[in-house]
């Protein structure tokens, strides 16, 4: 796995693909968070972070499918698979070291914004009047978010050799997993099941941890999307045995 | 390490590619596998690397089953699939190096191999360029390093020769020869000229069905039952005067005053016709025996449809 690991991750380095998305994610979100009136903490006058992580998820639903769409759609395409499955590795070597590999990437872009964090904490006034374990805890919800996208992602990009499918349908899925299920909750439909339903989407757990409150049923509830997101996936790779 | 195929058979949806067949390849052999295009040749390969399963039947690599221990099969088997699929964004030393890895080769080992493979395979000059910028001939021989790179027991090579210049083709087949005497090999091929100059048995498939599995030199001497001689002469003659010959079996215009000569194969036959034509007074312009090549048995034994009883 950490052959395929580190093969996937060098690639990206050796791509434009890692600077650009890292590139791009800072750039957007410094103009957010310090630049932009609407949104400007500068503006604000109140020492939170919430912008990085009220808009993070939205810019992570287009970058982290531009990441994963090639991992196996571009394999497909050039017919390198065959390659790959003719090596000694196991299914899940393949998918977890593509998985991981975007995800680190996701993860490194996201590092550069504690930058923000030590920023605003000297800004406070009083000097560190902020809500540190709020900001920690989001940050762990917005890291678990990105490894949910991820996984949506490598699952988009299995079902397709074409990478333009597959970065739609992933932003799609997101979407539809973040906030989604969040938006048909409003339904005068469900009306005594809303709050199910939205449990149902990621938002709602995401909201839950920004509070700063680790909860293990979100946790879980993270690591069990994708758990089935990867799963699906190592399903589809199995299926040319069937 | 053998390579031993036992009633395969593989079906993809209607399509029977593959009906039932069955042939070992043992250590130190090179055994050509021949085929006309979709007769099965490269399924059957997959099915040996493990990249696809049997419908039905068994496929045992250095007797490990393809189906129960694939990765002790993938452990052993060097394999270079039928495009040569390549990460043409990597460098040459750099991919195999990823190979090397994939396979368990760690530090030292994995250099020397790495340093090895590149100039067994003559990629010195290119090792440091990236696969995209290779010539068909020299990503094949990437492909190559990278089936050899792990020094497998059992090399699948499928069309390892393809698009290859003519003094390639000597290179990599020499290069096949020599790394092929402890391994056991199966390639495929549409050269017959390759078979002839590399292997010890050939097997030939038409339309999933296993038509010929012989040593070369009983291939070549099968069709040796009849001796085909070619005579053209200048003057008017028809087949009858041809057929009533002591020995001649059949006679085929092929255009004109030629003549294709079938013989019962007892004696030769040539002093016989000259005698003939001197006597009626003609003038034979060209008389040839028809070498019985193995172009004509893989075409003879491919054309037959082996539905047909």
């Amino acid at each position: 796995m950490l052959q395929v690991l580190s093969k996937e991750f060098n690639s990206f380095l050796n791509s434009l693909i890692a600077y650009v998305v890292i590139g791009v994610f800072l750039l957007s979100m410094g103009l957010l968070v310090w630049v932009f009136p609407e949104t400007s903490v500068l503006d604000y006058g109140y020492a939170d972070m919430e912008t990085l992580f009220s808009v993070g998820p939205y810019v992570f639903v287009f970058l982290v499918p531009a990441i994963t769409m090639r991992s196996f759609a571009e394999e497909k395409k050039a017919g390198t698979m065959e390659l790959l499955f003719t090596k000694p590795l196991t299914d899940w070597d393949i998918l977890l070291g593509k998985y991981f590999a975007s995800l680190l990437l996701v993860w490194f872009a996201l590092i550069p914004t504690l930058v923000y964090y030590y920023s605003i904490y000297r800004l406070g006034n009083p000097v560190g009047n902020i809500d540190t374990a709020g900001v920690m805890g989001s940050y762990i919800g917005l890291a678990l978010l990105a490894a949910v996208f991820c996984a949506v992602g490598i699952f988009a990009s299995c079902i397709t050799p074409n990478q333009i499918v597959a970065f739609i349908v992933a932003a799609f899925l997101s979407f539809l997993v973040f906030s989604g299920f969040d938006s048909l909750s409003t339904l005068e439909f469900w009306s005594a099941n809303a709050l199910q339903v939205k449990q149902l989407g990621l938002l709602f757990h995401y909201e839950s941890m920004s509070r700063g409150l680790i909860d293990a049923r979100d946790v879980v509830y993270f690591v069990s999307v994708i758990f089935l997101m990867l799963s699906i996936t190592k399903l589809i790779l199995g299926s040319r045995q069937w | 390490m053998s390579l031993v195929i036992q009633n395969l058979t593989k079906i993809y949806g209607e399509q029977k590619a593959i009906n039932n067949i069955s042939f070992t390849v043992q250590t130190g052999e090179i055994v050509g596998f021949l085929g006309p295009n979709g007769a099965g040749k490269s399924s059957t390969m997959k099915i040996a690397t493990c990249y696809l399963p049997p419908t039905s039947g068994r496929v045992l690599v250095g007797g490990f089953d393809v189906v129960e221990q694939p990765m002790l099969v993938k452990q052993i088997t060097g394999y270079l699939p039928e495009h040569n699929p390549l990460y043409l964004d990597l460098y040459v030393h750099e991919y195999l190096a990823f190979i090397g890895g994939l396979y368990g080769l760690r530090g030292a080992r994995l250099k020397d191999r790495t340093r090895e493979m590149i100039e067994l395979c003559g990629l010195t000059n290119e090792q440091n360029k990236r696969i995209e910028t290779l010539s068909k001939g020299y990503r094949q021989r990437v492909g190559l390093a990278q089936a050899l790179l792990h020094d497998p027991k059992v090399l699948i090579l499928d069309e390892p020769t393809s698009g290859l210049d003519p003094n390639q083709l000597v290179e990599i087949r020499k290069l096949i020869k020599d790394i092929s005497r402890d391994k056991t090999v199966i390639f495929s091929t549409h050269i017959m000229q390759e078979v002839q100059a590399l292997c010890d048995r050939v097997v030939v498939i038409n339309k999933g069905e296993l038509v010929a599995d012989d040593t070369l030199t009983n291939l070549l001497r099968r069709d040796g039952k009849g001796v085909t001689l070619l005579a053209e002469f200048e003057g008017n003659v028809t087949a009858q005067q041809l057929s009533a010959l002591k020995g001649v079996r059949q006679v085929t215009v092929v255009e004109g005053f030629k003549f294709r000569i079938a013989t019962d194969g007892e004696g030769d036959l040539r002093p016989e016709i000259f005698r003939f034509a001197a006597d009626n007074n003609l003038s034979l312009i060209g008389l040839k025996q028809e070498e019985s090549s193995l172009e004509n048995i893989f075409r003879e034994l491919t054309a037959q449809d082996p539905t047909m009883p």
